[in-house]
């Protein structure tokens, strides 16, 4: 038999055959039976780079272009149309496309199998038209070896093209995708962790443990102090502190001791470790004062702490007379915080519904700001020294920047109730505040609405608040003797997570954050169910301030233009600044 | 309330409690909804906007330049956005700046939005770019043809480009002989491995092409209009005669949907997982595959359709009409979105390029016309034909073939984003019969030809996308890939809504609801909470501040404000006046000018 065939025969082709090695792979009968095939996938553009053959190894079967012959597909469908046909084999194929209906001999199959001439010749090949002219072509060729893995222990292989055409719709896409994170993120907010039960009267007080985050200090009204380890959710120590409530605790900043103030009177000092074998539990030290203290907090740096109640004094650890005691005007001061940045600064709220602040090196305070009601408890930002929060019995918390007292830097409402407490995160983006309506809210500092309410069935009016020192959970002290732990984010999957599920997470909320406006996405991230009793009052609320704005509009429209002033949210609830 | 808050669910008397609820809620709902802006579809309203420059510099990504003059364009209104445009979580500082020693400024919230948008700016031009260099790790190189010396490529015959390429590619070339069922119309799956055939009298096979292993191979026993697989190779709807089908890969018949009758063509768009149908009772019917709902039925209002094509960059379909119109459809709208008047007579063909900026239509007048899309909708290019073309595609880097009775030609442009240019035909075929229907291999460079002789693969090299997404379609992905990706497109089904001319206008601040509800605000307040205070001069200290000098302050600051204004107002009208002289020396002065205003 000639080779190649009269029809294929190419001047070119017999005048320059391929370099040297691959001469002998070309004879007939020589071609190895790996060649032979895996043929198919074997690119020109390899062909000429390697110079020769490869013999590539794959798992994957090809068909042997030997195989018995079966007719083409279309001449089956001619003869027995109907029934589905076994595959065909591609040399069948392709042979019907250049010899179409002709008998297909031996010669044609054999012919199949040796058509490799074409694949030595490189890519640009010269290879001779029937016009006797020449000319460059160039076919898309994948070799599969590159796109399909080798063996089932490897990993897919996943080609990436990031030209936009391939992928067309790519803001639609992205919404959705936003839209279903925004609704994963609502299934899977799952806030509440732990109830610690063990108090016998409620809780009023709670108190971080500055060196140890398993620990956390609560005062109940029975004048018990309870001691907490958050990760076997137990009760491990138990101090009847006082007689009365206990009305403050605050531990030291190196974690060893604590200090409670009580109504009996007396500001005591604890260690932190319990009484040995046989020892007596009692305090290191008791300071016997002549009126109710309401509150205590220590010094984040020194051996000094505060206490309020008539006024506030400052202490020394080692006396048992205040180093300097401050006073502006007469009522009960019902909460003093140490600024943990600027140390020296305190703050303190009174119920003659003004907030004051103090600088710890000078006798007298700074100066004080009064508002509309009566504030709770202050809190101060620790990322930022000038920044404190005042809850207040208003319904509202106030953010001011406490160089310019006149003006809160953000109003932040969203509770129908006076609110007890509040605590920053300690990253000092957000805050946490207790309520009198049975909930706690986390507001951004910068907001004023809330992201996020936490609410059950069973827990009552919340006294206390705080906010962990890994920024992880929210513990909440309330009325019915239950300190419940919260995680802060509300969707967020506890442990340790895997590479590729950090990758989805930071996805989708860079999703969430880049669509957070659209209004429907809004609503879902929005939506939150509320007991009865908080959304009957919101909506109360609602019609109220509405009436009141009415009002105030309707007395702009008809009176003199620039009489009537336009009042501020913000500087509506201030009354005063006192320097 | 920062949430959307609804009362506890109660068990009982449900009907009027649902009743209060439902007025109850709608109410806070209302009330955002004039604060925020929907954007969601009302753009799908407006007018084509415009898409110039597009594909102006293809080393780019077109999005990002798109992304990058829009946002020029927007620049003015950044400071009026909504506060809330800043995100809680890269908030750096509660006043924008790091409290550090000494005075530290008072929150000033407009500037830390505009340098969180410029931040937000420059990653994204990053982004782009890293995306544009990640283009040198592209493995594979497009196919070409180039005759001998500027030698007419046309000329080339099907036989010799068999002759000279690769094994693998030469058995890419086949021809099925199937005259007993013929015409024939196929369809390509969405990777390309893929082929689905259905001849007029009832023959549909569906066969792996590149291994050709046969899937399945059926007669319906009624005529075959279209044939299209659905989003995966496994599903394939058939419009028969009377009704739509859906099979599976097996050649089980799993849906007749007789809400689709007498379907003439068929269009699956992907990523909405919708099945355009159009039909003789000239209907344009959307069905959601995902959940079998039909999510539109339009009537185009003249009369039988057999001309369709859909537009893959913004999944619009066009409706070619035998007064000469193409009409552009979207399912969330009635009445079309754009009517372009393309020929005298019929239009006979109407086939969309992947990056959606020009249209090839033929008609009844002989004629091959392409438009531009982007906005103008002009014809780029004419030509007349001996027979006038019956079918058209585009390949993915923009080759269009047409086919006029048995003869196939193609034409190819300058480069991918180069719309193909009529004089030459790049390559040309004939065919055993007259050609019924055609469709280039999505990733290879094969044409399916399906004639009334049966099918012809045809070889044109340049015609596929030579690298394919992994995530997106696939040639090579086993079933495991094909299961998770199946998952995840269904996740991501874009909304029908969704659809419009500017698959981008969701992306874009939607300005005029946002001026509306600004001015619902001052009107509900009485006010205007964002107006300037009017200038109001400190005293000094002692002796300085006399009235006189108080007011002579006061007045500086207003005559500067007004100079100001007046100095802007100029520039404006300067700026007009130069556009119309613009304008007015651009066209050639007509009679009817004077009743231009």
């Amino acid at each position: 038999m000639q080779w190649p065939p009269p029809w294929r025969r190419s001047p070119l082709l017999s005048a320059s055959p391929p370099p040297g090695p691959a001469k002998e792979f070309l004879r007939p009968g020589r071609v190895s039976e790996a060649a032979r095939l895996y043929s198919h996938y074997v690119t020109p553009a390899e062909g000429a780079r390697e110079g020769r053959w490869q013999t590539r190894p794959s798992l994957r079967p090809a068909s042997p272009t030997n195989a018995p012959q079966q007719p083409p597909l279309a001449n089956v469908c001619q003869q027995n149309y109907g029934a589905p046909q076994d595959p065909v084999e591609p040399a069948g194929l392709r042979s019907a496309s250049h010899v179409t209906g002709s008998s297909l001999g031996k010669a044609e199959v054999s012919c199949g199998s040796r058509r490799r001439w074409a694949e030595l010749v490189p890519e640009s090949s010269w290879s001779p038209a029937v016009g006797a002219s020449k000319m460059k072509v160039k076919m898309l060729s994948r070799n599969p070896d590159n796109y399909v893995r080798e063996t089932k222990l490897d990993l897919q292989r996943v080609p990436r093209n990031y030209d936009p055409t391939l992928h067309p719709f790519e803001v639609p896409r992205e919404y959705v995708r936003a839209l279903n994170a925004t609704k994963l993120e609502r299934v899977f907010a799952k806030p509440f962790l732990a109830s610690l039960d063990g108090h016998r009267d409620g809780v009023n007080c709670l108190a971080k443990h500055p060196k140890n985050l398993a620990t956390v200090l609560s005062g109940a009204c029975d004048g018990e102090v309870r001691i907490w380890n958050l990760t076997q959710r137990n009760c491990i120590r138990t101090v009847q502190a006082h007689e009365g409530f206990v009305r403050g605790i605050c531990t030291r900043f190196c974690g060893t001791s604590f200090f409670t103030v009580g109504d009996d009177k007396t500001v005591k000092q604890w260690k932190m470790d319990g009484p040995g074998y046989g020892e007596e539990e009692e305090p290191l030290h008791t300071i016997l004062g002549k009126t109710v203290y309401t509150g205590i907090d220590h010094h984040w740096k020194e051996a000094v702490f505060a206490t309020c109640g008539q006024q506030v004094d400052i202490w020394d650890e080692q006396r048992t007379n205040p180093i300097c005691s401050m006073t502006w005007g007469f009522d009960s001061i019902s909460s003093v915080k140490f600024n943990p940045v600027e140390t020296f600064l305190l703050g303190s709220c009174a119920s003659d519904r003004n907030i004051v602040l103090y600088d710890m090196r000078q006798a007298t305070p700074l100066k004080k700001v009064i508002l509309d009601m009566r504030t709770n408890t202050i809190c101060w930002n620790p990322m930022e020294a000038f920044i404190f929060t005042a809850a207040n019995e208003d319904y509202n918390l106030y953010t001011f920047d406490m160089r310019a007292l006149d003006t809160p830097v953000m109003v932040h409402m969203d509770h129908v109730s006076a609110v007890l407490d509040v605590d920053y995160s300690p990253t000092g983006k957000e805050f946490v505040s207790a309520s009198f309506d049975k909930s706690i809210r986390i507001f951004p500092v910068d907001k004023s609405r809330s992201r996020e309410v936490y609410h059950t069935k069973r827990m009552q009016h919340v006294i206390c608040v705080k906010w962990t020192s890994d920024s992880k959970y929210i513990m909440c002290g309330s009325d019915e003797m239950n300190i419940r732990l919260w995680k802060a984010n509300a969707s967020e999957k506890l442990g340790v997570l895997t590479s590729r599920e950090k990758a989805a997470k930071d996805y989708n909320q860079k999703l969430k954050e880049k669509f957070q406006h659209y209004p429907h996405i809004k609503r879902i991230a929005r939506h939150r169910h509320l007991p009865k009793s908080i959304y009957s009052q919101i909506q109360e609320q609602r019609i109220m301030k509405e009436a009141r704005r009415r009002k105030e509009v309707n007395r702009i429209k008809h009176s003199k233009p620039g009489s009537v002033p336009i009042v501020s949210e913000k500087k509506k609830h201030i009354v005063a600044v006192v320097k | 309330v920062g949430e959307m808050e609804t009362a506890p669910k109660s068990g009982r008397d449900v009907p009027p409690k649902k009743d209060k609820l439902q007025t109850k809620r709608r109410k806070p709902r209302r009330y955002w909804e004039e604060e925020t802006v929907p954007t969601r579809d009302g753009a799908s309203a407006g007018p084509p906007c415009n898409k110039k420059n597009r594909e102006l510099r293809p080393q780019r990504r077109k999005n990002a330049h798109i992304l990058k003059k829009s946002r020029i364009s927007k620049k003015p209104q950044v400071p009026k956005k909504p506060r809330e445009w800043k995100n809680p979580e890269s908030q750096r500082s509660l006043s924008g700046v790091n409290p550090g020693p000494g005075s530290s400024p008072l929150p000033r919230s407009k500037a830390k939005t505009r340098s969180r948008l410029e931040v937000a700016e420059a990653e994204e031009e990053e982004t782009s770019i890293k995306a544009a260099r990640s283009e040198l790790l592209l493995a594979e190189e497009p196919g070409f043809l180039e005759g001998e010396d500027g030698e007419d490529t046309a000329k080339i015959c099907q036989a010799d480009i068999v002759e000279a390429v690769d094994i693998a590619s030469a058995a890419k070339h086949f021809d099925l002989n199937l005259r007993q069922f013929g015409p024939y119309r196929l369809n390509y799956s969405r990777t390309g491995r893929h082929l689905a055939f259905g001849g007029r009298r009832g023959h549909v096979a569906a066969l792996d092409w590149v291994t050709k292993k046969l899937m399945c191979e059926i007669n319906v026993m009624e005529a075959v209009r279209d044939i299209r697989f659905l989003h995966s190779e496994a599903l394939l709807a058939v419009a028969q005669n009377r009704w739509l089908h859906i099979y599976d890969n097996q050649g089980i018949e799993l849906h007749c949907i007789r809400r689709c009758d007498r379907v003439t063509r068929l269009e699956f768009l992907p990523f909405h997982f919708l099945l355009a149908t159009a039909s003789e009772t000239g209907f344009l019917t959307y069905l959601d595959v995902s959940v079998g709902k039909i999510v539109a039925a339009l009537n185009a209002r003249a009369g039988r359709l057999d001309v369709m094509s859909q537009n893959p960059y913004n999944a619009v379909i066009h409706l070619g009409h035998s007064n000469g119109t193409v009409s552009l459809w979207s399912p969330a709208m009635k009445e079309p979105l754009a009517k372009i008047l393309c020929h005298r007579g019929g239009v006979r063909a109407v086939a969309v390029d992947s990056t959606g900026t020009y249209m090839a239509t033929s008609g009844l007048d002989h004629q091959l016309k392409i438009f531009d899309l982007r906005g103008t909708y002009q014809p780029l290019s004419t030509r007349t034909l001996p027979h006038g073309a019956g079918h058209l595609a585009f390949s993915q880097r923009g080759l269009l073939v047409a086919g006029m009775g048995d003869v196939v030609n193609i034409w190819a442009g300058q480069g991918k984003a180069s719309p193909p240019s009529l004089e030459q035909p790049y390559l040309t075929h004939r065919l055993s019969g007259p050609v019924h229907g055609l469709q280039f291999c999505p990733f290879e460079d094969v044409l399916g030809v399906g004639h009334s002789g049966g099918i012809t693969s045809m070889l044109v090299p340049g015609a596929g996308e030579p690298n394919f997404d992994g995530l997106e379609s696939n040639p090579y992905r086993s079933r495991k890939q094909r299961q998770e990706w199946e998952v995840k497109a269904l996740l991501e089904k874009v909304p029908a809504e969704l659809i419009c001319l500017d698959p981008r206008a969701l992306a874009k601040v939607d300005v005029i609801s946002l001026e509306q509800g600004k001015k619902e605000r001052i009107e509900r307040l009485g006010y205007d909470p964002e107006a300037k205070a009017p200038f109001q001069p400190k005293p000094k200290q002692k002796g300085r501040s006399s009235t006189a000098s108080l007011v002579k302050r006061k007045r500086k600051v207003m005559d500067e404000e007004h100079r100001d204004k007046v100095r802007q107002s100029l520039q404006q009208q300067q700026q007009r006046h130069k556009e119309v002289k613009a304008k007015s020396t651009g066209a050639r002065p007509s009679a009817l000018d004077r009743f231009v205003r």
